[in-house]
């Protein structure tokens, strides 16, 4: 028996198109041959196969007309969740606002550099402490070294690291200075109108207020002599004509102005703001009033503003004398006298000039 | 949509019973009240019209097998069960396609459906295989064969169609090609 007529006799059986004769001889068959009883199942499983893959794709074709129905564009449009605007815009756009945004943060910060925006703040206030040049101390030191036999006692030629001012205070020997000026100082010397330099210490200071209170502890002082200003308690107003004297460089030099503000540097009430020219060596000088009265004391300048310095208010410089200790305060008794009042600038000056010196400091 | 005056939303009976009388009026009604439902749910989440289409009719073809083959039972509302057909093959494509983000906007209650889908998939792999075979196979053998086993004509027509001077010389010629199908269609993996 063939292949065919086997597979003919088997779609014959299944279908129930054999007599009853032919059925029982091939269910013997069956039953006996182990190989056409597969075959029987695999063909009728096959056959089946093929009829479902018909209906399957009689079905999608049934589908597929009633999709064609449907109006799928304008459901769609009606289902879809539209997110909000701005959602739908960052979907949409998102690369080129990403894009947009760092070109717009590089170019702030490349104007923000190049105009000098992003240099610290604090840069701008600037403490007026001379600090002398690193090329200028090495010559110096060559001439100190050729120069070392002339020095007479009580006079120093060695250059200082750091330079201010500082005035008298009292008649026996008391000096007062910015805080910052003497700050980290291993020694510090006073140095007068007339050329002649004293060994001083640091006996009190109030870093708060930046005011510094030195004592003249060189055997060859004497006394000041009577001082001819006075120290105001009370603020002085804006507008009022000022001046002080300092040493920016090595001579002693006037600085008039006006007083501007009653606050300092970002509102500091601790000191005024004063329109005068002040350099670096002008700290701690004495600010004082057209009368003579020390108002204040310079310590600071604004670096991008033209003459716009600053000074503690002499009210904070009572205050700091008043704080000193018994023990270290000694014979220090503050001036009342003013005998500058009715004196020109000139006459002023030439009267003050003595009591006002240059600090020297030295921290090797 | 439809126009004709019952068309709304077949009772889950009715959708049965027409399944089982292969009603052509019912399966449209049935086609047309859940389409929009599943649209929704594809197109928001990441698909497209025509990814709505596929799974929805492939979730029809999974209720027509489960209903003709007897054994659906409805345990929910047949909206539910559509639905969570659906969904569940819609999570397995987009995880195929990598676009799985790990979160699924719903539209409506679920259930899980797993099994379900799974014997729907062996019975399309099964498919695609007969299909392919049968297109390998050539002419005349497919349309022999479409003829004599889907469309259900005998083999007095078919001998007359392609000509055949006499229905033994078809029918051998139908073996022949039904063992090539065969050898085909099991040489595919």
């Amino acid at each position: 028996m063939s292949d065919n007529q086997l597979l003919e006799q088997i779609e014959r059986y299944l279908n129930g198109e054999m007599s009853n004769d032919e059925r029982a001889r091939f269910e013997v068959l069956r039953s006996e041959n182990a190989d056409v009883n597969k075959k029987v199942a695999e063909h009728k499983h096959f056959v089946n196969l093929i009829k479902q893959y018909g209906e399957r794709l009689e079905l999608e074709k049934r589908l597929n007309a009633l999709h064609s129905e449907i109006d799928v564009h304008s459901l769609e449009e009606e289902l879809m969740i539209h997110p909000s605007w701005i959602v739908s815009i960052w979907r949409n756009h998102h690369s080129k606002i990403s894009v947009a945004a760092s070109i717009a943060i590089f170019a702030v910060l490349c104007t923000l550099f190049f105009t000098g925006y992003l240099n610290n703040h604090e840069m701008n206030y600037v403490k007026l402490k001379g600090e002398v040049e690193q090329i200028k101390l090495t010559t110096s030191k060559l001439n100190s070294q050729v120069n070392g036999l002339k020095r007479s006692p009580g006079r120093n030629s060695n250059p200082a690291n750091f330079r201010g001012t500082g005035f008298a205070i009292s008649s026996n020997g008391y000096i007062v200075t910015d805080y910052h000026v003497i700050k980290d100082a291993d020694s510090v010397y006073i140095q007068g109108v007339d050329g002649k330099s004293y060994r001083t210490k640091v006996i009190y200071s109030e870093p708060g207020a930046d005011i510094a209170v030195l004592q003249i502890i060189d055997p060859s002082f004497k006394s000041f002599g009577p001082i001819p200003y006075a120290f105001k308690k009370a603020d002085t107003d804006i507008g009022e004509n000022v001046f002080t004297i300092g040493y920016p460089r090595d001579a002693m030099v006037l600085g008039p102005g006006f007083l501007t503000a009653s606050t300092g540097f970002r509102g500091d009430t601790t000191q005024y703001q004063v329109s005068t020219p002040v350099d670096f060596g002008n700290s701690g000088g004495p600010l004082l009033d057209s009368k003579g009265n020390v108002i204040g004391i310079i310590n600071a300048k604004e670096t991008h503003v033209e003459g716009a310095a600053f000074a503690v208010k002499s009210s904070y410089l009572l205050k700091t004398i008043q704080d000193i200790p018994d023990s270290l305060k000694g014979s220090l008794n503050l001036n009342s006298k003013n005998v500058l009042a009715n004196l020109s600038r000139v006459q002023q000056i030439k009267k003050m000039q003595n009591y006002v010196f240059m600090v020297k400091v030295y921290n090797q | 949509m439809s126009k004709e005056l019952n068309s709304g939303i077949p009772t889950d009976n009715e959708v049965i019973l027409g399944i089982l009388n292969n009603s052509d009026s019912v399966l449209k009604r049935l086609y047309i009240a859940y389409f929009p439902m599943v649209l929704q749910l594809i197109i928001n989440n990441n698909g497209s019209a025509d990814d709505a289409k596929d799974i929805y009719q492939e979730a029809i073809i999974v209720l027509y097998n489960k209903v003709k083959t007897g054994d659906f039972e409805l345990s929910s509302k047949l909206k539910t069960y559509i639905y969570s057909v659906c969904r569940r093959l819609w999570l397995k494509r987009l995880a195929q396609m990598n676009r799985y983000g790990g979160d699924i906007k719903d539209f409506q209650e679920y259930l899980s459906v797993d099994d379900e889908t799974e014997k729907n998939n062996e019975r399309d792999i099964q498919f695609n295989k007969m299909g392919s075979a049968l297109q390998l196979l050539g002419e005349p053998c497919k349309t022999i064969i479409e003829d004599f086993y889907i469309n259900n004509r005998s083999m007095q027509q078919i001998c007359e169609d392609f000509g055949y001077t006499n229905a033994d010389n078809a029918k051998t010629q139908k073996y022949k090609c039904l063992q090539r199908l065969k050898k085909l269609f099991f040489q595919q993996n």
